[in-house]
């Protein structure tokens, strides 16, 4: 802009302003006309799409299957064992029956949803260490780890931070009846569950020859059972801090209820179409105490569509806001109709 | 030089009469050595003066005082220290929440630098003078000092000056050293009291002896100055006032608004931290993984924190980007106003110049315009239009350009002058109607016009008016040329024929008698007495009314409807013996020590009775192009025009009159109807009604009765609260007036110095807390544009003083209504909209903050991260506000013009208040809530393939939908821009690589990247909010438009009730006939018959002069 400007000051000498669109401010511009019919005609469509829209999408969602129990509140012995801290090395097991109406096709999931549980605490969501995470060898005293840094004999904590400590550290394992006489496990995948860039670049496990020898020197946080190299033991690249179900907790949720992806169905054997109708039993190891904070702790089986998962609401969404445009579509062609025949000043 | 040394010399002998010149208790003396050469005298150097340099510096800051003072008004804006404030809170690390990578440069580097670039070039070319002090001024130069005039080339030492009113000053000169005792510099532009010391004699020194700075010397060659007052001591600086920084409504409304936003933050946070404190209580005591955050503090600790965290996190509300982007499109909206071509003089090659950058906005506010009238109104260029000659009107005639006579019969005519009518040109060549001839005569005689002859043979005329001259000018091509005069004889060329006349006596002009005579002896030995004058001084003494005098009265009554300023001309014979008679009693009476003036004014009546009307002339006050129709525009636009002049009564209601001010049928309310109705009040009021007359003109409404009675009541209050209350009746007198003159429909002030117009404006600013406008040309309306909100300077004209002070430099009047009704109110409207996005859009996204605050235990938890909280008003969502704020146009500049009657809005400040802004807090609280809870809902249990419902990716699509859902159809592109800016700033914060560099400061890696594989939620999700946030919006607005255009409508019909009610009263225009407009002052005559203006050096003309006085000793 100035550049052009000194070029026209060499062009002409007089100081007469360069005629272009731009500095008269005349440059094309498209200015909506808001007559009625456009203005009637674009709410219709926008009212239209909107309804047709909702529609589909509430027909998508209710097709999801989905089953959610409440364990926290069945398994009522454990939670009543957990209620008191004191009693955390005892181990609790509860198992909860149910049944499958209609066959859960495709893809399935396995979800723990918690509620009442603010992970989004500003000082807690706060309370981790990513260089740590990172595999870096890091003083995390100086992190905002505190207080779960060090135990006061000064050995530090791996992972550090109140939200590793905090982590979920229930099992669940589900059975299917074929039979009233034989269960039969159902395989889940434990990995594959997280980002893939959460698993390959946010959290790096420390390099050692062993992971157990590289988390040498530290120890878990407080709440944990087992050290963090011991998360799973089965599988080399889904344990110490690339555990997909650490780092899935690591990612700290928004609001006070939320689930977190477990697991996913593997699709072998009976299962390779999804979950067949029948009698099935979740076996759950308790150890997440929820009862002192008032919160409930659920396990969720579900499919999803296109649309996302089994929520109605942005179906609904739609639908309500379609069926107001159109609504008022109505409604402004009435007062238009009523109005039409003033004509006012600035039509001259 | 002698010659005139003696003539001055003689003058100041005079002077004893004047007052005897009492010591003043502080006063300065200035030396005048022996001059090294005769024509250089130079104050003394030796003398240790602490006197001002000439240098003027209007430049605010200079390299040492700019960072202070500039800090120093910056923090003047609330909003500045209320970033000042968030900033130190953000450096307390403790309490920081995220967000922290802000700006804080542009605090000083805002707007100040770009407009006092400005200043600093003015202030450059304000300060050029130097030391010109005594160097000889060349023809038409402009007066950089105040100087005490010493001599000069023109005969008799005159020096002519160029201002509104046109003056001689009248000399005093120095060959020796000397002694000069003045006072100390003040404002009193129109006194100067000093003494002079010289040969050991004392001279008192007036201000007639005076040339001040900025006026224009004229038909000067050479003039020698002594100088008094220089620099800011001169009288034209101190009458300046002060440069004051100026606001506009619109910042002082944001300065009230961040007040209000601020305690509105203060409570919000309050309540929050208070919430907070009561969930610490319970997370400590339920919630086993937090508890242990919470160790070592107690609960009102714990809130403490979280007020302060609170404060942090919805600081941003006020958004600094918001004044940077304010600032930038200020200044684009300053460059379009200097890139309009259609506000481009080509004659003068000057474009508009937006001089001060901050303003624009008040553009399209302004209710009052006051305006000066030389040089902004008129041209000050008087032409002779028109002439009634024994009832005969010349002039009228479409003239052809192809038959205009060939004026080779007149060597001596100006070939510029405009007056070309054929049929007259015939009748004058025929030479037959004595009528005609006297007509002729009388305007190349009775004048006070000097002539001088330049080399080239052209006559070259010096008049003290306008008027004068144009009159002259017009004889001469009409071929009765004024070719020289001498002390007692006036020498004319009478279609050729050179014929001296010797002059009896000059009756002078002034402002009683309104007329002036002349007594001459013809050549064929007859004595005449041509009078020239106001119609109504001339018509009472005719000696018959003939049919010549109906004629004349109506042509006089169609000059006035052209609003020309017209003139009467009479003669008569007057018999020897009766000469004789009037001439002892004319000598007698100009000898009196006493009472002269007015016993010569008796005997000037006498003689000038029984006078033969010979015919009128009409002289046009050229009106700058477009005056008219402009003011007629403005007047559309509900801006009222107030005229405010130095110049007199009659000479400003016929420019109101011309350029359609006033009109017949308005009822002119004069200064003395003012008095008569007030009396008492007006003695005390802070204006002199001696200097300000005052004519109102009040619309009729309905007969004249009811109006004119309330304004008597209104009176009548007015003077009981005078009478009880003593200290406020000078208050009350003012605001009387105001209330008075605001009801007016126009208003003009005559007879103003240049700080009662700063008063007016200053009076007007005060009560009626209106935008005002002040716009003038020269030295004398600086002040006044220095007070008024905004000052427009009309540059080229009478220098450059006026643009210098001014914030807005056009080069024409006329181009008033495009600053005003165009570009005014586009950036109005613009700079309002701007805000009222920006608002809502920072209301949009940041009450969010406090909803999610519900649903984080109230732990001042950021719902955004970091990097998006300071991209988001830069990047992601300024390009949409930004082509807003320098773009927008409601309608376009010709239906702007065409309607003027949109104006009002601004006036009304009807597109932001604080209703407007309480509006758009709601409007921006339903976004929020919106934006918030849909995603809520939305994400709520949403069992998508990977990790739905996390708090980042929540937080990307709130704010994707929170910026998506204003649209504006000019800010397509700029949209789209954000849009893409919004991905490219998410990959490159949340890029691998980057968090691997740093990732205590890249928190959140892939987290847009992540989604992609999850189509549905990016799809769907963000898609769903825009529609639901902005159609009910879109909704409510299109609902508003049907009351919208019945107010409208509504407006029209006052409008037009108004225009059909005032042409129910005619005012027939004889009634202002006497619109007799001369800008003339007396004294002259006494000159020219004194002999102290003759030019000498002019042998042919002494030597006649000498014969002549010799042969008969009339003199």
């Amino acid at each position: 802009m100035k550049n052009k400007n000194s070029q026209g000051a060499q062009e002409c000498p007089s100081r007469c302003p360069d005629n272009s669109a731009f500095k008269q401010q005349k440059l094309p511009a498209w200015k909506p006309k808001l007559t009625a019919p456009s203005v009637l005609s674009s709410f219709f469509t926008i009212g239209v799409f909107c309804l047709l829209m909702g529609i589909c999408i509430i027909l998508s969602a209710r097709s999801v299957k989905e089953i959610q129990i409440n364990y926290s509140d069945i398994c009522l012995s454990c939670s009543k064992l957990r209620e008191n801290s004191s009693n955390w090395d005892k181990e609790c097991n509860c198992s909860v029956h149910f049944t499958l109406q209609e066959n859960m096709l495709g893809d399935v999931f396995m979800y723990y949803r918690l509620q009442n549980f603010y992970q989004n605490h500003r000082r807690y969501a706060l309370s981790r260490s990513d260089a740590q995470l990172l595999g870096q060898d890091v003083n995390i005293e100086n992190s905002n780890c505190a207080p779960f840094t060090t135990y006061p004999n000064g050995t530090p904590m791996a992972p550090c931070g109140a939200i590793a400590n905090s982590m979920f550290n229930d099992s669940i394992q589900l059975s299917y009846h074929l039979n009233s006489y034989t269960a039969i496990q159902v395989p889940w995948l434990k990995s594959g569950n997280s980002w893939w860039s959460d698993k390959n670049v946010k959290f790096r496990n420390p390099t050692s020859y062993n992971l157990s020898s590289a988390f040498a020197g530290t120890t878990r946080p407080p709440y944990w059972q087992k050290p963090a190299y011991l998360l799973d033991e089965e599988d080399e690249r889904n344990n110490g801090y690339i555990n997909d179900d650490f780092i899935i907790w690591m990612r700290v949720s928004a609001f006070p209820t939320f689930r977190n992806l477990y697991r996913r169905l593997h699709h072998t054997n009976q299962f390779a179409d999804g979950l067949p109708a029948g009698n099935y039993t979740f076996h759950i190891t308790y150890n997440f105490p929820v009862t002192r904070l008032k919160g409930k702790k659920q396990v969720v089986l579900s499919t999803i569509t296109w649309s996302g998962g089994s929520n109605l609401f942005l179906g609904i969404a739609y639908t309500v806001s379609g069926a107001v445009t159109v609504l008022a579509g109505f409604i402004i062609t009435a007062i238009h109709l009523k109005l039409r025949k003033k004509k006012t000043y600035f039509q001259r | 030089m002698t010659q005139g040394c003696r003539g001055g010399g003689a003058r100041v002998g005079e002077g004893t009469l004047l007052p005897p010149y009492t010591p003043l208790p502080r006063c300065r003396s200035l030396a005048l050595s022996r001059p090294s050469s005769p024509t250089k005298v130079q104050p003394c150097q030796s003398l240790k003066c602490s006197f001002q340099d000439n240098a003027i510096r209007t430049a605010k800051y200079n390299v040492l005082t700019f960072l202070p003072l500039n800090l120093y008004e910056q923090f003047h804006r609330l909003a500045n220290l209320y970033f000042l404030f968030v900033i130190l809170l953000q450096v307390r690390s403790h309490w920081r929440s995220g967000g922290d990578c802000w700006a804080f440069g542009p605090l000083v580097a805002g707007r100040a630098p770009h407009s006092e670039a400005v200043r600093w070039r003015g202030g450059g070319r304000g300060g050029l003078v130097g030391k010109v002090s005594l160097r000889p001024f060349l023809f038409r130069l402009l007066l950089k000092a105040d100087l005490l005039l010493l001599s000069s080339s023109e005969p008799s030492s005159l020096c002519y000056v160029e201002t509104s009113a046109p003056m001689i000053q009248t000399l005093l000169t120095v060959g020796l050293p000397g002694k000069v005792t003045c006072e100390e510099p003040n404002s009193r532009m129109h006194s100067f009291i000093g003494t002079l010391e010289w040969r050991g004699e004392k001279y008192s020194l007036d201000s007639e002896k005076i040339l001040l700075r900025g006026c224009r010397i004229r038909n000067t060659e050479t003039c020698y100055g002594l100088v008094i007052y220089a620099g800011l001591d001169s009288k034209i600086m101190k009458n300046c006032g002060k440069i004051k920084m100026k606001k506009t409504k619109l910042d002082r409304l944001m300065d009230r608004l961040v007040i209000v936003i601020f305690v509105m933050l203060v409570i919000i946070s309050f309540c929050l931290a208070f919430a907070a404190g009561f969930w610490a209580v319970k997370f400590r005591a339920e919630h086993s993984y937090l508890s242990a955050l919470y160790v070592g503090t107690s609960p009102a600790e714990q809130a403490f924190f979280a007020f302060w965290g609170f404060m942090i996190l919805l600081s941003i509300i006020i958004p600094m980007s918001m004044y940077i982007t304010f600032e930038f499109i200020y200044m684009v909206n300053s460059c379009f106003i200097d890139w309009d071509v259609e506000m481009y003089y080509p004659a003068k090659d000057t474009p508009a110049k937006a001089r001060s950058t901050s303003l624009n906005d008040q553009l399209g506010q302004i209710e009052y315009i006051f305006s000066d009238k030389t040089g902004t109104l008129t041209q000050n260029i008087m032409t002779f239009k028109k002439c009634c000659i024994n009832g005969m009107i010349y002039g009228t005639s479409e003239w052809n350009h192809l038959e205009i006579l060939p004026v080779s019969w007149n060597p001596y005519a100006d070939r510029t002058a405009e007056f070309h009518d054929p049929s007259l040109l015939e009748a004058i060549l025929q030479n037959e109607d004595p009528v005609m001839r006297e007509f002729l005569r009388l305007l190349a005689l009775c004048h006070t016009v000097m002539v001088e002859e330049k080399d080239t043979g052209q006559l070259v005329y010096q008049a003290a008016s306008p008027d004068e001259e144009a009159l002259v000018t017009a004889a001469r091509n009409l071929g009765y040329v004024f070719l020289s005069r001498t002390q007692d004889t006036i020498t004319l060329s009478e279609l050729g024929t050179e014929r001296t006349y010797s002059m009896l006596a000059m009756l002078d002009f002034n402002s009683v008698r309104k007329r002036m005579s002349i007594l001459v002896r013809d050549p064929e030995g007859k004595i005449r007495l041509y009078t020239k004058g106001a119609d109504v001084v001339i018509l009472e003494r005719l000696r018959e009314d003939g049919p010549t005098k109906a004629f004349t009265q109506l042509a006089l009554d169609s000059f006035a409807e052209e609003t020309l300023r017209t003139l009467c001309l009479a003669s008569k014979e007057v018999k020897e013996e009766d000469y004789a008679e009037w001439s002892e009693k004319h000598h007698k009476a100009s000898v009196l020590l006493q009472n002269r003036a007015q016993e010569l004014d008796k005997v000037y009546e006498e003689i000038e009775q029984d006078l033969q009307l010979l015919g009128a002339t009409a002289i046009e006050d050229k009106l700058q192009d477009r005056v008219p129709e402009t003011i007629e525009l403005l007047k559309k636009g509900n801006i009222k025009v107030w005229v405010l002049t130095g110049d007199k009564q009659e000479t400003a209601v016929n420019i109101g009159f011309a350029c359609r001010l006033l009109s017949d049928d308005m009822q002119i309310l004069e200064e003395k109807e003012i008095w008569a109705s007030a009396p008492r009040p007006w003695g005390v009021a802070g204006l002199r009604p001696s200097h300000v007359s005052l004519l109102c003109r009040q619309e009729k409404i309905l007969g004249t009765g009811t109006k004119v009675k309330r304004k008597e009541g209104f009176w009548a209050r007015l003077a009981c609260c005078k009478a009880r209350t003593q200290p406020v009746a000078d208050s009350s007198v003012e605001k009387a007036f105001v209330d008075l003159a605001t009801v007016c429909q126009a208003v003009i002030c005559c007879r103003v110095t240049p700080k009662q117009k700063a008063l007016v404006v200053q009076l007007v600013k005060r009560h009626r807390s209106a935008i005002t406008l002040a716009i003038g040309d020269g030295a004398n309306d600086v002040n006044m544009i220095k007070t008024a909100d905004i000052g427009v300077g009309i540059s080229g004209q009478e220098g450059m003083q006026a643009v210098q002070c001014s914030d807005y430099a056009l080069a024409q009047f006329c181009f008033l209504q495009r600053l005003l009704l165009v570009h005014g109110r586009w950036s109005y409207l613009r700079i309002c909209k701007f805000l009222r996005y920006f608002f809502y859009k920072t209301f949009a996204g940041m009450m969010v903050q406090i909803w999610f605050a519900f649903y984080s235990g109230f732990t001042a938890q950021p719902l955004y991260e970091g990097w998006f909280l300071a991209l988001y008003n830069v990047f992601y969502t300024a390009y949409p506000v930004l082509s807003m704020g320098l773009m927008e146009q409601d309608v376009s500049a010709e239906k702007s013009l065409q309607f003027p009657e949109l104006y009002r809005v601004g006036q009304r400040d009807e597109l932001f208040n604080y209703r407007v802004f309480c509006v758009t807090l709601l409007h921006g609280t339903v976004t929020s809530l919106g934006s918030f809870y849909i995603a809520l809902w939305a994400f709520e249990d949403s069992g998508s393939g990977r990790v739905g419902g996390d708090y980042q990716s929540f937080a990307v699509t709130v704010a994707t939908s929170a910026f998506l859902s204003f649209w504006t159809i000019l800010s397509f592109l700029t949209i789209a821009s954000s849009l893409v800016f919004f991905c490219l700033f998410s990959f490159l914060t949340q890029n691998f690589l980057v968090f691997r560099e740093a990732p205590t400061i890249f928190r959140f890696p892939s987290k847009a990247l992540g989604q992609t594989p999850d189509l549905s939620d990016w799809c769907l999700h963000p898609r769903a909010n825009p529609p639901e946030c902005s159609l009910p919006s879109g909704a409510v607005m299109l609902l508003s438009l049907a009351p919208l255009q019945q107010i409208r409508s509504r407006d029209l019909r006052v409008a037009e009730s108004t225009v059909e009610l005032k042409s129910h009263f005619h005012r027939g225009s004889l009634q202002r006939r006497s619109s007799y407009a001369f800008s003339h002052k007396e004294g002259y005559a006494d000159l020219i018959t004194r002999g102290a203006s003759l030019r000498v050096k002019d042998s042919r003309i002494r030597g006649l002069a000498e014969a002549e006085r010799n042969g008969d000793g009339w003199g």
